[in-house]
């Protein structure tokens, strides 16, 4: 176990070294020069020279990246060329935006989604189950930016019950704040909650299907003690793949929303870090929502070897 | 029996309540597009920038009235000498900035200096180049000498980029921004919004609003469900495609103003086949300015003949120069050569405007045969292409700033246009004062442009802001890059 | 594969016959579509569905049916060009990591968490600004993303095949790995990657939408449902039915292809047929 665990953040580093070479490079083949960018069409020759002194712009490459990853180790990321503020503040940040709402959305889905699933499949092969999964198809197919207007024009314009977007900082009105993420939270949830439906039922019914829950039953359980007692398990498994993929999804995927419903998130502050030219803030933003990601599916695959020991030699 | 403590609470109770009820009315949340970079007016160009600060946290020696006439601003008064080249100006006495530091004569000379200075990061070091001397004579008085006469000289001194800053503060003026306006940076939500209070100790009259925030919102559908939920109380420039929403809707004022944004066809001058007059004029009778008006301002957007504001009251219509006429288009590009017409690429900056203008000039220019790729980019590699590198055939492209019939002065601008009679009369016009004189100089200099069909003249940009109909006190017109806050206020 | 058990299953029918339906539209407009897409006339903007327009007219005049069988092609060519690219990188990945294991696996597991971890509009982002946006962006960006989703899948059902016997066999008469994977485990994997294959191609149609939204997908005067869907966004509340016409394509084609997906598994997998009987 131990030396699986070890294997398995060895890999994770790897992964995230290469990560940070990628981003590096990608970066440095932009077009665009950054001091032009933030001095517009008048500028002059000096000040765009005197800019990009101040910003580092003509130090060799070697150098700055391994200026960038020494200094990440310590906790510096440097500091934003556009905003003149630590890059890292301006992560936290965000991620206080980012984090919470991946997992009110994550939370929705699952209170939505898991008691359906288990709904359809108990009732498998009757209208109920077909309707459920009519609808769930649906919801899957649906753009989330187009949903969250709908949601928007409902929720916020006509019924006036939440703020259409925007963003309170958590510590000047945590109540308002939290109601700020909950429409973005419906959106990004709607997909999530119609997958999860779907793979808990299948997963139940596959576990269904299986000779000891025949057992089970023959000795006089009920279908829904048969499930829980003996076959829960084994429908969680897929089920916890699925949740840890999810959550990747969602820390990487909330731009779309975040630009629906103006919150300042982490997508939004790479998408116009790009857009700015502003490297040392895309660098460093994007090794951190790597990170993230990276994180999550290495939770995911430790907590998968655990719970079934099998999988340890080679996962499916 | 009453008691007097009880009335007490009671009156206090009262003015309380009537207190709260009056600051409810005189706060307002104003919804912008663009999310500026950082707060320094005078280290960069984003427009965006002077929308927050501009004559609310920062002042200049003068400043720009909505007519875009010159107004006093920090400095009350001021006297021209004979040879126009000496400007004494008299400075208002009492004045702070927001972090209590007394503003005069000293901070007048830091803020010139340090535009002027090599390192300086001033977008628009340019225009202040005529400035040799910047002389205290005494904290209330200081002298600017310049080089030569320049006409636009104290308009200049009106922009968002020769603001007055404090030696104590400029260096984080990007977030932190201090300057002398009724508004006092308060806080900065970055990638959310910025908050402005009213600055007590102002030295000038008081404004109306005590809070402003600034909210960002990029997108034109979340900036609508967010006027209609009344989470924003208006915004300067709302995007036309949309404004129908609220044209009828009693709750909503519309306010149509003009701007000082030329768009233009950008054309290379330079590059074969623009560079012949006879194409050029072919594809001027070849847009028809109705239906891009139409399609990408809403009908909106004002014709312009040539590169001037038609508001301004030395513009000159040149609309007819070379009307809509695809048949004559046709003629003169067969004399040119391309009688079955040619290729080129229209690159497009991410406006919308620009976008929508670019695909239906597109769609003009195939019926007279020319075949236009259509090549849209952000803006790094637009200004890096096109800008920089003059890497480009055509572009569509709005030139927001007011009087920049100059850049027409200018062979090494991005569409090579280098011709010697206006070069001359630009030297002349930079350097009359005489109103008179100018109409006529500027008014030559505009005829030329347009019959040389330099650019493609579209239109000039309008601005459309949508407000709550209870405010007043907006600017209707945009004479400069900004959103005043002085004149607004709530009417109940 | 034969008829009879395509015709057992309902769900596919419907899903592979809608799913036809909208790739004909599509296919037809690259011969035909009843106006030229480019084809801009102010004067008739926004039109309600007439005799000359079956469906109206856009913001710029253009004809709503041809866009719609226009953007149908185009979302379909960008979500099959991106499924294209994860099979064609990832199966063979995920094949070599299940016949050689070891280091091989070890590589294409990385390759894969890397994959996975960047996040794909970021990908997109990154892309766009270095080469300027436009469908062929969207479809790298896209299909980076399906290489990991097609390796697990291949690695998955190869490792359940390897255990059979007659494998075992084939590599004691002397079959090389690279041979064993081409002939016995390819060929059964298949009905694996196909249905794979319809999900993700759903999943590339609404990601291409949500790119275009941003900005980064399909360019004009090209068109794709999700940038139709775009420049309708602001007009939602004036022209509903602008927004309200790609948006239920899209929900059609996404669903169809999931219902015809679904059916396939149903149908090709032996194994999951226990579900009726239980």
């Amino acid at each position: 176990m131990i030396v699986y665990i070890l294997k398995r953040l060895f890999g994770f580093a790897v992964t995230l070294l290469i990560a940070a070479v990628v981003i590096f490079v990608l970066l440095d083949l932009l077009p665009g020069d950054p001091a032009r960018f933030i001095l517009g069409i008048n500028a002059s020759a000096d000040a765009l020279a005197a800019l990009r002194l101040q910003m580092g712009l003509d130090t060799p490459a070697l150098l700055r990246f391994s200026n960038w990853i020494l200094g990440m180790l310590q906790g510096d990321f440097g500091m934003s060329h556009t905003q003149r503020q630590p890059v890292a503040k301006l992560i936290l940040d965000r991620m206080a935006v980012t984090m919470p709402l991946a997992i009110i959305a994550m939370v929705v889905s699952m209170a939505v989604g898991l008691p359906l699933g288990i709904l359809a499949a108990r009732h498998r092969g009757k209208p109920l189950d077909t309707g459920l999964m009519v609808l769930s198809q649906a919801g899957v197919a649906v753009p989330n930016f187009w949903f969250g207007m709908l949601l928007t024009l409902l929720f916020a314009v006509t019924l006036r019950w939440l703020p259409p977007g925007g963003f309170t900082p958590w510590h000047e009105d945590g109540w308002l704040a939290m109601r700020g993420l909950i429409l973005p939270g419906l959106a990004l949830a709607l997909p999530q909650a119609a997958i999860l439906a779907r793979v808990m039922r299948t997963a139940l019914v596959d576990v269904a299907g299986q000779d000891y829950i025949r057992t089970a039953r023959a000795k006089g359980m009920t279908f829904g003690e048969a499930i829980w007692r003996h076959g829960l398990r084994n429908a969680l498994l897929p089920v916890l793949t699925i949740l840890g993929l999810q959550f990747a999804y969602l820390i990487a995927g909330t731009i779309i929303v975040e630009n629906v419903f103006y919150l300042p998130g982490l997508g939004r502050l790479i998408s116009t870090a790009i857009f700015e030219r502003d490297l040392v803030l895309v660098r460093s933003a994007t090794i951190v929502l790597v990170l993230a990601v990276s994180v999550t599916m290495l939770l995911v695959d430790l907590a998968y070897a655990m719970v079934d020991p099998r999988l340890r030699e080679r996962r499916p | 029996m009453i008691s007097m403590k009880s009335l007490a609470l009671a009156a206090a109770g009262l003015v309380l309540a009537t207190g709260m009820s009056y600051a409810q009315s005189t706060e307002i949340r104003i919804g912008v597009a663009l999310e500026p970079p950082a707060l320094d007016p005078t280290a960069g160009a984003a427009e965006a920038i002077d929308v927050v600060v501009y004559q609310n946290i920062f002042e200049g020696l003068v400043r720009i009235d909505e007519t875009g006439a010159v107004q006093p601003g920090l400095a009350s008064a001021w006297t021209i000498s004979d040879d126009g080249l000496t400007y004494r100006f008299t400075l208002v006495e009492g004045a702070t900035f927001h972090d209590g530091t007394a503003f005069d004569a000293e901070d007048v000379k830091f803020t010139f200096d340090r535009l002027l200075a090599e390192d300086s990061v001033n977008a628009q070091k340019a225009l202040y180049t005529p400035i040799e001397t910047v002389t205290v004579i005494d904290p209330q008085t200081v002298e600017i000498a310049l080089s030569r006469q320049d006409g636009l000289f104290l308009f200049n001194l009106g922009r968002g980029d020769a603001v007055i800053v404090a030696p104590e503060s400029a260096d984080n003026n990007a977030n932190d921004p201090i300057g002398t306006g009724p508004f006092a940076f308060v806080q900065w939500d970055r990638g959310s919004r910025v908050i402005l209070e009213q600055y007590g100790p102002y030295w000038g009259e008081k404004p109306a609003l005590t809070k402003a925030t600034y909210v960002f919102i990029g997108d034109t559908a979340t900036m609508t469900s967010a006027l209609l939920a009344g989470d924003i109380d208006g915004t300067n420039n709302f995007a036309p495609e949309a404004l129908a929403v609220f044209e009828g809707n009693p709750q909503f004022k519309v306010l149509v103003g003009s701007t000082e944004g030329e768009t233009i066809l950008a054309t290379n001058n330079a590059k074969a086949p623009f560079d012949k007059l006879v194409v050029r004029k072919a594809m001027a009778h070849a847009i028809n300015r109705t239906d891009i008006i139409e399609g990408a301002t809403y009908g909106y957007g004002v014709p312009i003949g040539t590169h001037f504001a038609p508001h301004n009251p030395d513009y000159l219509d040149l609309t007819n120069t070379y009307p809509y006429d695809p048949e004559a288009a046709k003629a003169l590009l067969a004399e040119a050569g391309f009688p079955d017409g040619f290729s080129a690429t229209l690159k497009l900056p991410p406006l919308t405007y620009a976008r929508l203008s670019g695909q239906i000039i597109a769609s003009e220019f195939s019926k007279i045969g020319i075949k236009l790729e259509l090549i849209n980019m952000d803006w790094a590699p637009w200004l890096e292409d096109v800008f920089a590198n003059k890497d480009f055939d055509l572009t569509i492209i709005s030139h927001v700033e007011p009087f920049d019939i100059g850049i027409y002065a200018n062979p090494d601008y991005y569409f090579g246009y280098d011709n010697p009679e206006v070069q001359a009369l630009n030297e002349t016009l930079n350097a009359t004062t005489d109103e008179a004189q100018r109409k006529v100089l500027v008014q030559q200099i505009q005829t030329i442009i347009a019959e040389d069909a330099v650019n493609g003249y579209l239109f000039e940009l309008a601005q459309t802001g949508v407000w709550n109909a209870k405010l007043e006190g907006m600017w209707q017109n945009a004479p400069i890059e900004g959103v005043v806050l002085r004149g607004i206020h709530w009417t109940e | 594969m034969n008829w009879q058990r395509i015709s057992a299953h309902p769900s596919l029918m419907i899903g592979l016959v809608a799913t036809i339906i909208f790739a004909v539209l599509g296919l037809v407009s690259l011969v035909w579509t009843p106006y030229p897409i480019g084809d801009i006339s102010i004067a008739r903007r926004f039109m309600g569905p007439d005799m000359a327009h079956l469906l109206g007219t856009d913001h710029l005049g253009r004809d709503l049916l041809s866009l719609i069988m226009s953007g149908t092609l185009v979302s379909f060519t960008v979500g099959t060009a991106a499924v294209a690219i994860g099979i064609g990188v990832g199966v063979p990945m995920g094949l070599a990591a299940a016949m050689w294991g070891g280091p091989v696996e070890w590589v294409v597991l990385r390759i894969s968490d890397l994959a996975f971890a960047f996040p794909s509009v970021v990908i997109a982002i990154l892309i766009a600004t270095l080469v300027g946006p436009g469908a062929t962006n969207a479809v790298v960006a896209i299909g980076i993303f399906n290489i990991p989703v097609f390796a697990r899948v291949a690695r998955g059902g190869a490792l359940a095949l390897s255990s059979l016997d007659y494998l075992g066999a084939a590599r004691l008469a002397g079959m090389g790995r690279a041979e064993i994977a081409l002939r016995h485990l390819l060929p059964n994997i298949m009905s694996l990657i196909i249905v794979q294959g319809t999900i993700q191609l759903s999943l590339g149609i609404l990601a291409e939408a949500g790119l275009s939204y941003i900005g980064l997908g399909t360019q004009p005067p090209a068109t794709s449902l999700g940038l139709m869907l775009r420049d309708a966004q602001s007009l939602f509340l004036i022209h509903p039915w602008l927004s309200l016409l790609p948006g239920l394509a899209i929900v059609l084609i996404v669903v169809a292809l999931n219902i015809a997906g679904d059916g396939l598994r149903d149908a090709l997998d032996p194994r999951l047929r226990r579900q009726e009987v239980a």
